[in-house]
């Protein structure tokens, strides 16, 4: 087989589009952990993300409205969450767990009447573009406004983290709610506010899914790839930028098996399809080895309740 | 003290006698089970497309999806045995134990099992659909579509069913054009959109110009709509997915045989049979012909879909050597439904191996 310049092209393009959701929920479960709250639904409030997306935009026929209405969606749900887990102070883990479930059921139920209609297409930017510059045209052109905004998230988000005041406060908050709290620190605020900002990007993951990636609503089409987000947090050691490495390294092997199955390599496909879950998980773990560095990024406290009322 | 027990067990059996009766001749109940959730625009869809044709046609029926193939199928069967119904399609392969289990001990209601093998008791039945003779229709559009000569195939999980469906089209596609490679990529999932798309691009990428599916989203056609190249439904008319990319498709269809069924326990002529019908019974059918595909090669299909039907064409027609070279079917006989049924090995010209 002939590789060119451009096929490498087409295959990071491909690689990249299958690591943006993964990218979105990562960095919006990231905030919500870095404040302290660990929300295991991820998966429940990207399905819903998925499905409010996916019917907005066909009552509306609007991709605007249906984009901000999936991340309003994700806001929602994830504002149930917090008024558990914030408000009636419960258990973090079970209550994301629920959330997860009760994200799939809901979505079923509304789904039913969008099962079997085609989706719209979704404009690109820079199409023509796309063949101007050989391996890097692809890359660079003829994506979704979503995928940009994807690419430049870890960015932002270890910029807002690191160099910003409110960000300070949230880390002060995920490291030491008792502290933050005597500085006069809302903390209650401060973990909502986290909360349903993941729940809006986790929202945003889940209308890329049904609008633009795979634009169709079918029955829990997330495919646990909120699960995925929530690992890659973890293996990440809450960095922004070792997420995108490790959505990359895990949509790009999920891309390269499927090429080395079609070239006919002779390796088991069993093996080939349990790669991107275990190199990924390597590949952060030895990134992320430097134990002072994971101290000191972990939040302390997170999914642990805090009590103190303002 | 006697005389009044027997008289009210005459009396209640008089009464049941009549009840019976008249349940038999208006109110037959249809249950059916389903792996999956009736949204998935796939396999479950489709039996569901089935269930509502009972409807139509006046009998009562309930549903109930997403049962596991566990203990919970039996749970869940005898729970609708025991409820009134008379006739229950249990619509998934890992039904096929719990379906027998349950029949003995309800011999009156009659068992419908689709794609099993398995009939232990008088009052259970299997069904299934000759799919392949779908995809041999769908080989010889990609062989004769293909320009570069290189064909994509989305395969789910290494069975009989699927194996048989890849030698059927590659088959067909040889016929008309020896010069094709079938290139495979297992996706190991029958329904990721994601994951499907993926593994339609990378085929895509890779020079394949046409793509078969054999995994149950719409994700295949819509990624070869964007691609620019051809691909096919499955399971279910995917056209409005992909309007210029689905060239055909082919449907399960249920709902004749379903209404069928039903109608035999209605009017007590139900017996057990194993039924494997194709496109001839009308279980399996292939969506209208796209008009990008040229009128001769259309007329061709067409004559090749009847001679299927009529049984003048068989898919597996000697002689077919698998891809040692071994010889499979000897010249001018037809693979028999027993091999068929247990088909694990690739034929000749089919690239790479089998996932073991």
């Amino acid at each position: 087989m002939i590789i060119d310049i451009n096929f490498i092209g087409l295959i990071i393009a491909s690689i990249m589009a299958s690591a943006v959701p993964l990218i979105l929920a990562s960095c919006g479960e990231l905030i919500t952990e870095r404040s302290g709250v660990l929300n295991l639904g991820v998966e429940g409030m990207m399905i819903i993300g998925a499905i409010s997306g996916f019917a907005l935009m066909t009552v509306t026929g609007s991709l605007i409205i249906a984009i901000f209405g999936a991340m309003l969606a994700g806001v929602l749900i994830s504002t149930i969450f917090a008024f558990l887990t914030q408000t009636l102070i419960t258990n973090h883990v079970a209550t994301g767990l629920a959330l997860t479930i009760f994200g799939i059921g809901i979505s079923a139920m509304i789904g039913k009447n969008f099962v079997g209609i085609p989706g719209k297409e979704f404009p690109v930017l820079f199409k023509d573009l796309k063949d101007t510059i050989p391996l890097l045209g692809p890359i660079l052109f003829g994506h979704s406004i979503v995928f940009y905004f994807a690419f430049a998230l870890p960015f932002i988000t270890s910029y807002f983290l690191k160099k910003t005041k409110i960000g300070l406060i949230v880390r002060a908050v995920g490291d030491s709610p008792e502290s933050a709290s005597n500085q006069g620190i809302n903390v209650r605020l401060v973990r909502y506010a986290c909360i349903l900002y993941g729940g809006a990007m986790s929202g945003l993951a889940g209308a890329y899914l049904s609008m633009i990636y795979t634009p169709q609503w079918i029955e829990n089409m997330t495919g646990g790839r909120g699960w995925i987000a929530l690992a890659l947090v973890v293996f990440s050691t809450w960095n922004p930028i070792k997420i995108l490495i490790g959505a990359m390294i895990f949509g790009g092997l999920t891309i390269i098996q499927f090429h080395m199955q079609a070239i006919g390599v002779r390796i088991p496909v069993q093996f080939l399809t349990a790669l991107p879950y275990i190199v990924t998980i390597i590949v952060l773990v030895v990134i992320s080895r430097d134990s002072r560095k994971i101290r000191l990024s972990t939040p302390s406290s997170l999914g642990k309740s805090f009590y103190k009322d303002n | 003290m006697h005389k009044f027990f027997i008289r009210s067990f005459v009396s209640s059996l008089v009464l049941l006698f009549t009840f019976t009766v008249a349940a038999i001749a208006k109110d037959v109940k249809a249950a059916f089970v389903y792996i999956g959730p009736t949204g998935d625009h796939g396999w479950t869809y489709q039996h569901d497309v089935g269930r509502k044709a009972v409807e139509a046609a006046g009998f009562k029926t309930t549903y109930v999806e997403g049962v596991p193939e566990s203990a919970d199928a039996e749970r869940v069967l005898r729970q609708l045995a025991n409820s009134g119904h008379d006739v229950i399609f249990t619509t998934s392969f890992g039904y096929m134990n719990p379906t027998n289990k349950v029949a003995k001990e309800f011999p009156n209601v009659k068992f419908e099992h689709a794609t099993g093998y398995k009939r232990e008791h008088p009052n259970v039945s299997t069904y299934a659909a000759r799919f392949y003779e779908g995809r041999t229709i769908l080989g010889t559009i990609a062989g004769t579509m293909t320009k570069s000569n290189v064909i994509g195939y989305v395969a789910s999980f290494p069975i009989p069913e699927v194996i048989r469906g890849i030698n059927s089209f590659t088959l067909a596609a040889q016929k008309v054009n020896p010069n094709i490679k079938t290139k495979i990529v297992w996706a190991f999932t029958w329904y990721d959109p994601g994951k499907e798309a993926e593994a339609a691009k990378a085929l895509i990428d890779q020079g394949a110009d046409v793509i078969a599916q054999h995994t149950d989203s719409t994700a295949i056609v819509q990624m070869a709509e964007k691609a620019g190249v051809y691909a096919f439904g499955q399971a279910s008319d995917m056209d409005k997915f992909a309007p210029k990319a689905v060239l055909t498709s082919v449907e399960n269809n249920w709902g004749p045989y379903y209404v069928d069924r039903v109608k035999a326990v209605a009017n007590g002529t139900w017996s057990q049979k194993d039924t494997w019908h194709g496109i001839g019974d009308g279980m399996v059918v292939i969506s209208d012909l796209d008009s990008q595909m040229p009128a001769d090669l259309r007329s061709k299909v067409k004559k090749l879909q009847a001679d299927l039907a009529s049984g003048k064409v068989h898919s597996f027609t000697g002689p077919i050597y698998d891809q040692k070279g071994n010889l499979m079917v000897a010249e001018g006989k037809t693979a028999d439904d027993g091999m068929l049924a247990g088909m694990m090995t690739y034929v000749k010209g089919v690239e790479g191996d089998i996932p073991k």
